[in-house]
């Protein structure tokens, strides 16, 4: 029983960095229409700002998270200003193989300034450990769900009551019906990239103390993709739940099946989803008009 | 002078010429109609003016000012609200977001007193204010989307085809607010239609385009009067000795 308890709890953990690298790809698929392949890269450089700021400029660990966060957001805001937005207008598999590229330019320009020899982050809770009547929690993994648990909320109530949250989700159902009411469509998707490159720092920030830093590590961003696709691509908590579900089946799977299936978990619930509910759990997608 | 003044203009999807050289001019506080069968390129003027397609050629002059080529945000920002061909609300928003979206580039303090006023000439808006937008009827749709316009506090409305698929009960109805907007709020209005009767009779001034070029332009009184706006527009034909029409007599622009 315990060790049901144990991988359940590991399986979330997971299951939220997962499921917030998927969060980042579904906003930006959400509000542009485009497939960011190089979400994973992006965690991976938050993870990196984070080392940097905590263990080598030696900031306060809090004000390090924060230094991460915004400096991450400036990124995205620039990549989407610099990169992507000759693209719009272009075929998508243009910008896909575009954002592919991306990630492999991130990966080694990281692999130049910070080595590619892992690293490991210390936060100031790493370590600890709760024991509930057998089962062991680390304190790492409770501040991964914690965490997420908060940014999803702060997400939600964004989306739902701030002005600049709905102007965000008006842009991304009618882009055109945006601009007639005079939102500038084009600010709003240089905040959308903003926004996605913040959640995947917090990602990077969260899971860097479980696991190492090095420049590979962006490539779980295949696996949040995946989750993306079985929560339904286009549904905010459908990526969140997605994550999980895959975080979870992975952690048992690696324990009951034989040594190597629980790296192939992830694709294989992609593929029986897409048997199964091809549009995903959570199928927010009308059909386009023409 | 006038509010809005189109000079020449050329507009174009891809290789394909829309607009074939245009200039019109739209006086303050009138409705200025644009007639025209499908394809003439009504549409595609509307567009142009808002932003959202640039011209290749002319000068379009808002309040004596170029607003050509820039983004559509910045020219609804001058005072231009634009209800789109097809509605076009937002679809997952409640009908109240989408009103205060049509607000969204406005900083002041009157938008709670604005949205009254759209609650009180569209009561049905009010009684469904807490529905996804697009889940409404199409008319409720239509509504909204001019609604949303009006949250802008433009000074120049453009109605791109809002009788469209509406019962002639609500055609009606929009005709009345189309008209009290104009009377009341003193709101210039650029209205693009394929119903010319409706249009003809609310109207102050019309153009009449075909293929891209302006091909008749008066007071709609006039051309009301007008045998091939009668002929063309609104199906009255003088009929031939044997109650057939001569192909002599039709006539085009083509």
């Amino acid at each position: 029983m315990e060790v049901v308890f144990q991988l359940l709890l590991s399986g979330i953990s997971q299951g939220c960095v997962y499921g917030l690298i998927a969060l980042g790809f579904v906003l930006i698929y959400k509000a542009t229409e485009m497939v960011n392949f190089a979400q994973g890269e992006i965690m991976m450089l938050g993870a990196f700002f984070a080392f940097t700021f905590i263990s080598i400029l030696e900031l306060n660990f809090f004000l390090a998270v924060a230094a991460t966060i915004v400096s991450m957001a400036i990124c995205g805001a620039l990549l989407e200003r610099v990169v992507l937005r000759p693209m719009i207008g272009e075929p998508p598999f243009s910008v896909l193989m575009l954002t592919i590229g991306l990630g492999f330019l991130l990966r080694a320009i990281a692999g130049a300034v910070w080595g590619s020899e892992p690293k490991s982050l210390s936060a100031p809770y790493t370590g600890g450990v709760f024991n509930v009547s057998g089962v062991i929690i680390g304190y790492e993994n409770l501040v991964i769900i914690a965490g997420t648990a908060l940014l999803c909320s702060l997400l939600f109530v964004f989306f739902k009551f701030s002005r600049l949250g709905i102007a965000m989700q008006a842009a991304s159902q009618n882009q055109l019906a945006a601009y007639y009411v005079g939102i500038p469509v084009k600010r709003i998707y240089s905040m959308v990239w903003a926004l996605s490159a913040a959640i995947s720092a917090v990602a990077g920030i969260l899971v860097a103390p479980v696991s190492l830093i090095d420049p590979l590590m962006g490539f779980i961003g295949i696996k949040a993709f995946a989750a993306a696709i079985v929560g339904g691509f286009g549904s905010l908590p459908g990526a969140i739940v997605g994550g999980l579900i895959i975080g979870i089946v992975e952690q048992f799977a690696s324990l009951y099946l034989p040594p190597g299936f629980s790296d192939v978990t992830a694709y294989v619930i992609l593929l029986l989803m897409l048997l199964i509910r091809p549009e995903g759990i959570f199928a927010t997608m009308q059909r386009k008009k023409v | 002078m006038s509010m809005l003044e189109l000079t020449n203009i050329e507009t174009y999807y891809g290789p394909i010429m829309a607009i074939r050289g245009i200039s019109m001019q739209i006086e303050e506080n009138q409705i200025t109609v644009v007639l025209g069968a499908n394809g003439a390129g009504k549409t595609t003027v509307l567009k142009t003016i808002c932003g959202a397609m640039d011209p290749q050629k002319g000068k379009i002059k808002f309040d004596d000012q170029e607003i050509a080529k820039q983004d559509p945000d910045q020219i609804a920002r001058r005072g231009i609200g634009h209800v789109p061909e097809g509605r076009e609300v937002f679809p997952f928003l409640t009908v109240a977001e989408n009103l205060k979206m049509g607000a969204f580039s406005r900083s002041d303090g009157d938008v709670d007193q604005d949205l009254d006023t759209v609650y009180e000439y569209f009561p049905i808006l009010k009684e469904k204010h807490h529905q996804q937008a697009g889940f409404l009827s199409g008319g409720q749709q239509q509504m909204l989307a001019i609604g949303r316009a009006l949250m802008l506090r433009p000074r120049l409305m453009l109605l791109d085809e809002p009788s469209l698929g509406l019962s002639p009960r609500l055609v009606h109805k929009i005709t009345e607010i189309i008209k009290r907007l104009n009377t009341e709020q003193q709101m210039t209005i650029l209205l693009v239609e394929q119903n010319a009767k409706m249009a003809l009779d609310i109207g102050d001034y019309g153009y009449v385009m075909e293929l891209g070029r302006i091909v008749m332009e008066d007071t709609c009184e006039r051309l009301r009067t007008a045998t091939d706006i009668q002929e063309f527009y609104l199906g009255m034909k003088d009929e031939g000795v044997r109650g057939r029409r001569r192909w002599k007599h039709r006539k085009t622009w083509r």
